[in-house]
């Protein structure tokens, strides 16, 4: 795994809010081809460190690399314009919309080109596009012409996700991807998330779930008062220690003890 | 498409098959396909409009010998002409959950203030026109600078404070009075001109519904519309020039509003301050019969147009039946209140459809 070039990094990340402090100096490494769930409890500091990566608001200091070079994410133009995408929990979908309008919203393509905003809507491709999209990625929605608040909790956020990674071409930050849903919804979902590096992008998943992050995550980093407190492989083997370093009950002064299990790879 | 896990599977699994863990199977597949009833309510509510308007027609021509006669429905088409201009620019703003009161007291300056300027307004065809779709327009960006630009957040209270200013405007450039004696252009060909049977103000309102259509339903621009009244964050997250487009529906809903003046212009040959006194409502009213929700993101300019035949047939008919005309307000009330009912029973219905899917897929 360590092999990989590393496709998003972040060196020395800080961030306060007033006397908060949020990140006290993160440093995090995402490889080509990775998922890497980022766990901590409610404020150890992991949206903050998404929201500085996706742009909503910029470090203090630290440096983020995308790719290799030194990147100034300053918005979420930035951030996209930078093949990074971010899928949020409350999932920016327009329920009054059907499944290949949601895909493509704000990009959607039309002819004549010089008309530009006012130009027709190419219909027919957007559904092609769509159900081509759907069919790679293994997505099974029936009837994709009905308004997607109809749907299903899963099928909602399964489109979210193809959005995401359609116009990412690196990093897809999901943000509890899996939080508002049922079991049989999950499982679609996380089937998807598995699929993803296989279409070029690194996934960063924040998750509360340890059993959703076991099933798809190769690396599982552990933020604790805005701080690296351990990573380890998830497995059931490192479930106890990672839900400790979460809780802060391992190791005394916040001392990590399993960082050496990332050597592993998968 | 295919999947190794049983649950990314639909419909076609079998009872037999084995599922996660602590899934009960058995409700399952007695569930599948149980949300029938759902979608046919939600169907029903769909062409409510349409079965609404055809009961109507149908009681109408019962109640009636002179309702279905050529005359009468000629009459029919240039009332609910005016009603139907201002329900499509009405339309676009609901979409993008805004609302225009204003557009009863545009309808009256537009005519008013081209009357008002113009020394013999009856020898300036073109111009009257010109100048008094530049009113609405005008009138429209009104609106939507203070709306978007100001960005006062409730575009009812912006747009009645407009509906005051414009409608006192009216009085004092005209003093009060109308202005009878308008272009040709207007007062006979527009009023009086039929192609076939139909009547002028029919048609150029078709050609404007047409044009309205393509725009709303095929266009990108149109598209956004739609998706700022789905999800104004998401729509301005992803990159949709939000101000922009809200911006634009205010000013197309002035141009509506102008149109409606021009009509009611031709059909009285005069400039009336107080034209729009007998509109108030009828904008919303038509597009909220039609269909559309005040919750934004829905509504279509066929349903505008049936919403504001609708509206047209129930004063035309109460008053071929010699109905007090006290009882027309009354009545459009009701079928208001009867549209609104539907719009919440319809977000209902759809709540537990997802929910039914939800546990089904």
């Amino acid at each position: 795994m360590n092999d990989a070039a590393m496709v998003l990094e972040v060196r020395g990340a800080r961030k306060s809010f007033g006397y908060v402090r949020a990140l006290r100096g993160v440093d995090l490494a995402l490889h080509e081809g990775e998922i890497l769930a980022l766990l901590g409890d409610n404020g150890a500091g992991k949206s903050t460190l998404i929201k500085a990566v996706s742009g909503v608001h910029p470090l203090d200091e630290g440096e983020i690399f995308v790719g290799g070079e030194r990147a100034s994410i300053k918005s979420s133009a930035d951030a996209r314009g930078m093949g990074i995408e971010t899928v949020y929990q409350d999932l920016a979908m327009f329920d009054n919309l059907d499944v290949p309008a949601n895909f493509f919203v704000g990009r959607e393509p039309t002819r004549p080109s010089k008309l530009g905003s006012l130009g027709f809507l190419r219909e027919r491709q957007m559904v092609q596009t769509w159900k081509e999209r759907a069919a790679s990625l293994g997505i099974s929605i029936p009837n994709p012409r009905q308004t997607i608040g109809l749907m299903s909790g899963g099928q909602r956020q399964s489109v979210a996700v193809a959005r995401a990674i359609a116009f990412a071409d690196r990093v897809v930050i999901l943000d509890e991807p899996t939080a508002a849903l049922g079991l049989r919804e999950s499982a679609q979902v996380l089937e998807l998330v598995r699929k993803l590096p296989d279409h070029g992008v690194s996934v960063l998943l924040i998750s509360h779930n340890m059993e959703h992050v076991q099933r798809v995550a190769h690396r599982a980093v552990v933020l604790r008062q805005g701080e690296v407190v351990g990573e380890a492989v998830p497995s059931p083997d490192t479930h106890e220690a990672l839900v400790q370093m979460i809780m802060g009950a391992q190791g005394v002064n916040g001392e990590p003890q399993l960082r050496s299990t990332s050597k592993r790879g998968k | 498409m295919k999947t190794e896990s049983p649950e990314g599977e639909r419909g076609e699994t079998t009872p037999s098959k084995p599922r996660g863990a602590s899934e009960p199977d058995t409700r399952l597949v007695e569930r599948r396909g149980g949300d029938w009833p759902l979608v046919a309510a939600l169907r029903l509510i769909q062409f409510g409009p349409g079965v609404i308007l055809a009961a109507l027609l149908l009681v109408m021509s019962v109640l009636s010998p002179f309702f279905l006669t050529g005359e009468n429905l000629q009459n029919l088409g240039t009332q609910s002409a005016i009603v139907a201009a201002l329900a499509l620019g009405q339309l676009l703003v609901i979409i993008a959950r805004g609302i225009d009161a204003s557009m009863a007291a545009v309808l009256a300056f537009a005519a008013v203030f081209p009357a008002a300027l113009l020394d013999d307004p009856s020898r300036h065809g073109a111009i009257f026109i010109g100048l008094a779709l530049a009113t609405g327009l005008a009138a429209g960006v009104l609106n939507g600078g203070l709306i978007v630009l100001g960005r006062i957040p409730q575009p009812l209270i912006v747009t009645l404070a407009t509906l005051g200013i414009v409608g006192g405007v009216s009085l004092v450039v005209s003093g009060g009075r109308q202005v009878i004696g308008l272009p040709p252009v207007l007062s006979s060909t527009l009023a009086n001109d039929t192609v076939g049977p139909v009547p002028a103000q029919v048609v150029v309102l078709l050609i404007v519904a047409g044009c309205m259509y393509m725009f709303l339903a095929k266009s990108r621009w149109g598209r956004w519309i739609y998706a700022i009244g789905g999800n104004p964050e998401a729509a301005s997250r992803l990159g949709i020039p939000v101000g922009r487009v809200t911006f634009s529906v205010y000013v197309l809903s002035g141009v509506c509003a102008a149109v409606a003046g021009l009509f009611f212009a031709a059909q009285t040959n005069a400039a009336v301050p107080t034209a729009g006194n007998a509109y108030l409502l009828d904008a919303i009213t038509a597009v909220v019969i039609g269909g559309a929700s005040l919750f934004g993101g829905r509504g279509t300019v066929m349903g505008a147009l049936v919403g504001a035949l609708i509206l047209g047939t129930i004063r035309n008919g109460l008053s071929l039946l010699n109905v007090e005309p006290f009882w027309q307000t009354v009545a459009i009330g009701c079928v208001v209140l009867v549209a609104l009912e539907l719009d919440v029973l319809r977000g209902m219905l759809e709540n537990r459809l997802r929910v039914s899917r939800a546990t089904e897929h």
